[in-house]
């Protein structure tokens, strides 16, 4: 287990380090890191003491170790917009960001996972059939065009829920439920197909001889194994959660990383960007090392080696 | 000795896109209390099916009971509705199947796999059903049960996850043991040990044993009585000896000159049975085996042999053929 | 398997059939715009701002799906952005495809060294979600339709690479890859000539699961802003400039949704079951 641990830890550091890594190159071969990171109007002059302080001129390999240093500092530079630095400007939205993705996550476990089960326990039913239309549609969906329709629908139709904003339990049940709505539909087609796959198993035959309770068996013999794919999946679709969140955060003006970034981008107020993507994928890393280590905890397999 | 196992006419058919399964065939056999029998086929007879079938575990869909009963210490298996069907798989029956590599659950302790069914069959409680999971884990010739309990599967040898299954089988004192194949998939030394610590089992705990083998080789170190399944038919059926000494059946006797040990001169070539197992989705006409017999009669083609009781031969001796087999072997030998 | 085989499959399957027939009507009409009754997508006509969807056909003219804000037909535009969304998507499909099999060939074939670096880049790449990847790229580029195929095929070629790696793995112990390599056949012509057709079929089936993604992502930026820029109609760009219009005049938002909901899941139905058909093992 510790062995086990520890790879999964270095290979975790690795990602970090290559995620800065990908950020640099983004930034300083792809653009110029002058005009991006200064505001939209400077001088030429504060563009060429932007430059002298960066040290463009110096090697690329010195201006990627001071980079490295400043990034583990969380040194990103300082918002013009906000006029403080960029890391606290992102720091200070994380626990919004988290707490959508978090109920989108939850969401999409208890919706989909339900879904794939009843799907797969149905199998050649019209409930199949219905579930796996419904899951093809939520996978189909532009996140954005389904948050714009349940604004319309719920919140200026209906008046049910706030259009907008952050700050209350009212606030986070649309963009959850949009969010979700990917996972959901995801999970539902995963989890079927692993419970159809699981079924096939000699050991769930092994379950029914041993007479045991109906709900016994789906529990313990079925879901326990059905979810361990699903396990690694969580990980790739929280990816997809921190990333969708960008945009579902913008419909909804939800006060999280994403809705900092994207007005950041829309000013050129690029150390904000920078963070603030930085901080996500970062995230995203730490919520996979947390996966891998669940999925130990599912299988023995992977814990006893 | 009164019958544990009555089963009368069971058939069981598969409904595949391909067509119909003819999978069992009219089956009817009695099994008596603290009786073993061995059923022996290749694959595709029937054999695994039937029992299966009997105890709810066939899928169904595509598996459907057309007709039969079986009657089990006084009632209808096939007529118990599935929760009483439930009482009775693991508590009375226990079951052991094929393959021990995939027959228990790869995330679940084994401790945890063998108290279940104690817990379910018995009301024990947790640490009662740990403590007698400890017990049984002894019982089957497992060394330091009580850390054995907290390991998993993947952690065990084949042979060893055998007697893990065996002791779950065994776990609710049954009073009827079905082992399908229970060996098939083990070395050699280790299908010997099993079959030991089965009969030793047996001798312990009195339970009648069904034991579904391919291997005529096997039957012989534990059965009291054989029954030979074909194409989804009974077509010999018979105390050991009987069938070992005077085969009636030419596909029984196709199967011992298949042993390795068999007859008097041990090197003799193995027989190996020539050509195909019958295709299930025709409708059964004649003797299903009349196809490989070399000893097949115009007969054998166009009607099905019933299982009647073979002509001067032991008591007990069925047999489902329209020729006169040791005849037959006896001019064979004259004629060389 | 030849081509009759793989027809009569896909017209035995229900869901193929819908997936491959909405998929080619789809791109006809987007294809067949310029020779169809429309006006120009970029043709504004103050008169017939904000019209509904309708079927009648009056002094204005005729638009079924409405007009936007500034009287542009919507059916035209739909037609028209289809052309640039599919186009867009297909071309960031190929170049991911192209950098991902060729890189995904090499890793495979060489191994070593080679394999471990490029696995390496996989992982690392995959470690940065798709979305933030292409918003941080496309923000350093600057909006414009080549850099939106960059940043769409840079999210996509570590599918085709891990896909294709291991099928060139499989393929190297082969035999005929073992018997060229006993005549002394050059590492270019072995990758060209018999790794290369073999790991076509799978990157094919990756090439349209990836095109249901890319559409997807191609909306999402368009729809920050990092996409398609005005007056061209792509989609997802219509759909941000329908937004704000959202609650009195729905048809200029709920259309192209639903043209992007349409195409993407039938080129998602089409591709699970060219998955299902040639490699069930891809999933």
């Amino acid at each position: 287990m510790s062995r086990f641990l520890a790879g999964r830890f270095g290979e975790s550091a690795l990602a970090v380090l290559g995620v800065v890594t990908i950020v640099f190159v983004v930034t300083r071969l792809l653009g110029d890191p002058a005009i991006l990171m200064l505001p939209v109007g400077a001088t030429p002059e504060q563009l060429a003491s932007f430059r002298a302080e960066l040290g463009i001129d110096r090697p690329l390999f010195t201006q990627y170790v001071d980079f490295l240093w400043d990034a583990a500092r969380g040194d990103f530079g300082r918002s013009f917009q906000h006029n403080r630095a960029a890391f606290e400007v992102v720091l200070e939205r994380m626990p919004a960001t988290l707490q959508l993705a978090g109920s989108a996550i939850a969401l999409g476990l208890i919706i989909g996972g339900g879904a794939g089960l009843i799907a797969a326990m149905n199998r050649g039913g019209v409930i199949e059939v219905f579930v796996m239309l419904l899951a093809l549609l939520g996978q189909a969906t532009p996140v954005f065009w389904l948050g714009l329709l349940l604004i319309l629908f719920f919140a200026v139709d209906l008046g049910w829920f706030p259009t907008g904003g952050g700050g209350s339990f009212r606030h986070l049940v649309l963009p959850a439920v949009t969010l979700a709505t990917f996972t959901s539909a995801s999970i539902a087609r995963l989890l079927r197909s692993s419970v159809i796959d699981v079924l096939r198993e000699d050991y769930v035959r092994t379950a029914r001889a041993k007479g045991l309770m109906p709900r016994t068996v789906v529990v313990w013999h079925i879901a326990r194994n059905a979810l361990i794919p699903v396990a690694t999946m969580v990980g790739i679709l929280a990816g997809e959660l921190l990333g969708g969140s960008v945009v579902t955060e913008t419909v909804f003006a939800w006060p999280g990383v994403g809705r900092v970034i994207v007005q950041a981008i829309e000013v050129k107020d690029f150390p904000v960007v920078q963070a603030g993507i930085m901080l996500i994928a970062i995230t995203f890393v730490s919520i996979n090392f947390v996966v891998d280590l669940l999925y130990g905890v599912l299988d023995p397999r992977i814990r006893l080696r | 000795m009164s019958a544990l196992l009555d089963v009368r006419g069971l058939r069981v058919r598969f409904d595949t896109p391909g067509g119909t399964v003819h999978a069992v065939n009219d089956v009817s056999y009695t099994l008596a209390d603290g009786e073993t029998l061995g059923v022996v086929g290749e694959s595709g007879s029937g054999k695994s099916v039937h029992v299966l079938a009997m105890l709810g575990l066939i899928p169904r869909p595509p598996g459907r009971i057309e007709a039969g009963e079986v009657i089990f210490a006084g009632r209808d298996l096939l007529r118990l509705s599935e929760a009483e069907l439930r009482d009775v798989r693991g508590g009375e029956i226990g079951i052991i199947f094929q393959d021990p590599m995939t027959a228990l659950n790869p995330v679940l302790t084994v401790g945890r796999q063998i108290a279940e069914p104690l817990m379910r069959h018995r009301g024990l409680s947790r640490a009662r059903a740990w403590a007698r999971a400890a017990e049984l884990l002894e019982l089957v010739g497992i060394a330091d049960p009580g850390r054995r309990l907290a390991q998993y599967p993947h952690q065990f040898s084949g042979g060893m996850r055998q007697r893990v299954m065996i002791a779950i089988a065994i776990a609710c004192d049954p009073k009827l043991l079905i082992a399908d194949e229970p060996t098939t998939a083990l070395d050699v030394t280790v299908q010997a040990q099993i079959l030991r610590l089965v009969r030793d089992l047996k001798a312990r705990m009195g339970m009648s044993v069904i034991w579904i083998t391919h291997d005529m080789g096997v039957v012989a170190g534990i059965a009291d009585a054989v029954q030979v399944m074909y194409g989804g038919r009974i077509v010999e059926r018979g105390p050991v000896r009987a069938i070992f000494k005077d085969p009636r059946n030419a596909y029984t006797w196709g199967l011992l000159r298949a042993l390795p040990d068999h007859g008097r001169r041990s090197h003799r070539r193995l027989h190996q049975i020539e050509g195909q197992p019958p295709d299930l989705t025709l409708p059964p006409e004649g003797d299903p085996f009349a196809p490989r017999n070399p000893f097949a009669t115009p007969r054998c083609f166009t009607e099905t042999p019933p299982l009647v009781p073979a002509a001067d031969a032991a008591p007990g001796h069925l047999v489902a053929a329209w020729y006169d087999l040791p005849r037959l072997l006896a001019e064979r030998e004259g004629a060389r | 398997m030849g081509a009759r085989g793989f027809f009569r499959a896909l017209a035995a399957s229900k869901a193929g059939m819908i997936g491959a027939g909405l998929v080619a009507l789809f791109v006809l009409l987007c294809a067949a715009a310029p020779l169809l009754p429309v006006p120009e997508p970029t043709q504004s006509n103050l008169r017939a701002r904000l019209m509904p969807p309708t079927l009648s056909w009056d002094a204005i003219g005729a638009h079924p799906l409405g007009t936007d804000n500034i009287g542009r037909d919507m059916l035209s535009r739909i037609l028209y952005g289809g052309q640039l969304t599919l186009a867009i998507g297909a071309a960031a499909v190929v170049l991911g495809g192209f950098v991902g099999v060729l890189l995904g060939i090499l890793a495979g074939f060489r191994g070593g060294i080679t394999d471990r670096i490029l696995m390496r880049l996989v992982d690392i790449q995959l470690a940065f979600p798709l979305m933030l990847l292409a918003l941080i790229v496309a923000a350093a580029l600057g909006p414009s339709v080549r850099n939106l195929i960059i940043v769409l095929a840079l999210t996509s070629w570590t599918r085709y690479a891990r896909i294709v790696r291991g099928q060139t793995l499989a393929l190297r112990e082969r035999e005929f890859v073992q018997s060229a390599r006993a005549i002394a056949a050059s590492p270019w012509r072995i990758m060209t000539r018999h790794i290369l057709p073999n790991v076509m079929t799978p990157a094919l089936v990756v090439a349209t699961l990836e095109l249901a993604r890319v559409i997807i992502l191609e909306a999402a930026l368009s729809f920050l802003g990092l996409g398609v820029q005005p007056p061209w109609p792509s989609w997802g760009r219509m759909l941000a400039e329908g937004r704000t219009y959202m609650a009195s005049a729905w048809w200029i938002a709920a259309f192209p949704g639903l043209a992007i909901m349409l195409t993407v899941l039938s080129v998602n139905l089409l591709g699970d079951w060219l998955r299902d058909y040639f490699d069930p093992k891809l999933r």
